[in-house]
């Protein structure tokens, strides 16, 4: 536990202290020559997992949970799931 | 200036509301219940309460809409009846776990089937365990009061949880008496504006409700409870407080009637209250020492308290307008497990009566008292339920 819970389960973001990178078995990998940064995987993505810069976009796998609706949803073909080891 | 006004049940509800200014109102009719909401969306309409009333689409829309304005900080306030209140049912639990505030006038009526319109307290026991604050008023001017400190309870930032204010469907719903109405600068001094502790905010991002894991939801369940703990004192002191400032005092968690010295006791929960009190003093004045104790707080159940009072009877009986299937009246049960710490436990009885909107008579209630003085003397508790009037 990273931080002490308040009393109601409402909880500072982003000191998330309940994560859902641990549930997990196909990890999305990021191919950065295929994308174009259209960020329709950072739309999609339910977790919030998919964050974005000016440069890229890259995977919290704290949060991510493995869905794979970014690969799904990403015109590009950038991202491919795999499995964890 | 303080007023008095000829109000039924449901007519003083509305007029609390005038006082207590939420700002956001979601509802959906429901018999009896409506004409709470009908006068609060007439007091709207002339901007005599200054809220977004929402008409949605169903019981379950009305309470996660005010799920949804408490979530951005806002006061609210919504009133439904029976099968409105099941219908709510999944979304009571989200409310009071999410710790908001928020206060529910449930106007009793029984649960389908057969379907009736009449009243009982089946709705409101059957949701008991939802973590809600569950106040039962016999009057209309109980009424009225009770909803202006459900609001100072439920905000209370110890207490932090809903609140439901129970009044009986019709007998208090639909009858009219003279209600006390106290001046509008009064109640500002004894209810203040609300302040939330957890509202959305953009420039201090905050999940809301998150999907816990079992690291974390029992202490949530936990502080949960705490704040039952801690609204036991809290109903007792605004009760006090009140008396303070405006004169009435409907009890706290509990109101005696006579128990002092009494031998014989009548747990109440409801309007029934007042004719179980005429027929205790009808009794008294022929020198039986026979009492009535009111329980206006179902939850938190004030168990030390009726313990203390129940104690030294030589029998109590209990009132229930629910039944719990399969078992008893389910103030019974709960009355019965707060005198297993006494010494000597008086024998009681369990009388089921007031069903579907059924009276209960006057003489019905001196019976009561007679069979609790032909149940002295019996050891122990007696598992015995009694329905009154059945025909
Ligand atoms: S796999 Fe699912 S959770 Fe993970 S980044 Fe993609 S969309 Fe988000
Ligand atoms: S959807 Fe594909 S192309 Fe678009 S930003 Fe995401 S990874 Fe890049």
């Amino acid at each position: 536990m990273t931080v002490a819970l308040p009393s109601a389960p409402h909880l500072p973001n982003p000191n998330r202290p309940i994560t859902t990178g641990s549930w997990r078995t196909f990890r999305p990998v990021l191919d950065h020559e295929k994308c174009n940064l259209c960020l329709l995987c950072w739309v999609y993505c339910a977790d919030g997992a998919m964050k974005r810069s000016e440069e890229a976009v890259m995977v919290d796998l704290e949060f991510c949970k493995g869905c794979g609706i970014c690969a799904k949803e990403c015109h590009k073909d950038a991202i491919d799931m795999v499995e964890e080891g | 200036m303080r007023e008095r006004k000829f109000l039924s049940g449901n007519h003083a509800v509305a007029y609390a509301v005038k006082y207590i200014q939420p700002e956001v109102i979601a509802a959906y009719p429901i018999t009896p219940q409506s004409s709470i909401v009908e006068k609060i969306s007439q007091f709207v309409a002339n901007r005599e309460v200054d809220a977004d009333f929402i008409r949605v689409e169903s019981e379950h829309a009305a309470l996660s809409a005010c799920y949804g304005a408490a979530c951005a900080g806002c006061r609210v306030f919504t009133a439904t009846s029976s099968q409105g209140l099941a219908y709510m049912a999944e979304m009571l639990p989200y409310v009071s776990g999410s710790r908001f505030p928020m206060v529910m006038p449930v106007v009793n009526r029984s649960m389908a089937a057969p379907w009736t319109i009449w009243g009982d307290q089946q709705d409101a026991i059957s949701q008991r365990d939802t973590g809600w604050i569950q106040l039962f008023v016999e009057n209309a001017q109980e009424a009225f009061d009770t909803c202006l400190q459900a609001y100072r309870l439920a905000e209370d930032p110890a207490v932090l949880t809903p609140v439901m204010v129970n009044l009986d469907g019709f007998v208090l719903s639909h009858t009219e008496e003279l209600v006390d109405l106290p001046a509008p600068e009064e109640v500002q001094a004894f209810l203040p504006p609300y302040q939330a502790k957890y509202a959305v905010d953009f420039t201090n991002p905050t999940t809301f409700c998150f999907g816990a894991t079992p690291e974390v939801f029992a202490e949530y369940k936990y502080h949960q409870q705490a704040a039952m703990e801690a609204a036991r004192q809290k109903i007792t002191d605004l009760a006090v407080e009140f008396e303070q400032l405006f004169g009435r005092n409907h009890g706290g968690l509990i109101k005696e009637y006579s128990c002092e010295d009494a031998d014989y006791i009548l747990v109440t929960l409801g309007s029934f209250t007042g004719t179980a009190r005429t027929a205790a003093q009808k009794l008294r004045a022929m020198g039986k020492k026979v009492g009535v104790l009111k329980v206006r707080s179902f939850r938190p159940f004030p168990a030390h308290e009726v313990a203390r009072v129940l104690a030294n009877t030589k029998a109590f009986g209990v009132l229930d307008r629910n039944y719990s299937y399969g078992n008893e009246g389910a103030l019974f049960t709960e009355i019965k497990a707060s005198l297993y710490d006494c010494a000597v436990r008086p024998p009681g009885l369990n009388f089921i009566g007031g069903l579907g909107g059924r009276d209960i008579r006057l003489d019905e209630f001196e019976a009561m008292f007679t069979k609790l003085e032909q149940a002295a003397g019996e050891p122990g508790t007696v598992k015995a339920v009694n329905f009154i009037g059945l025909r």
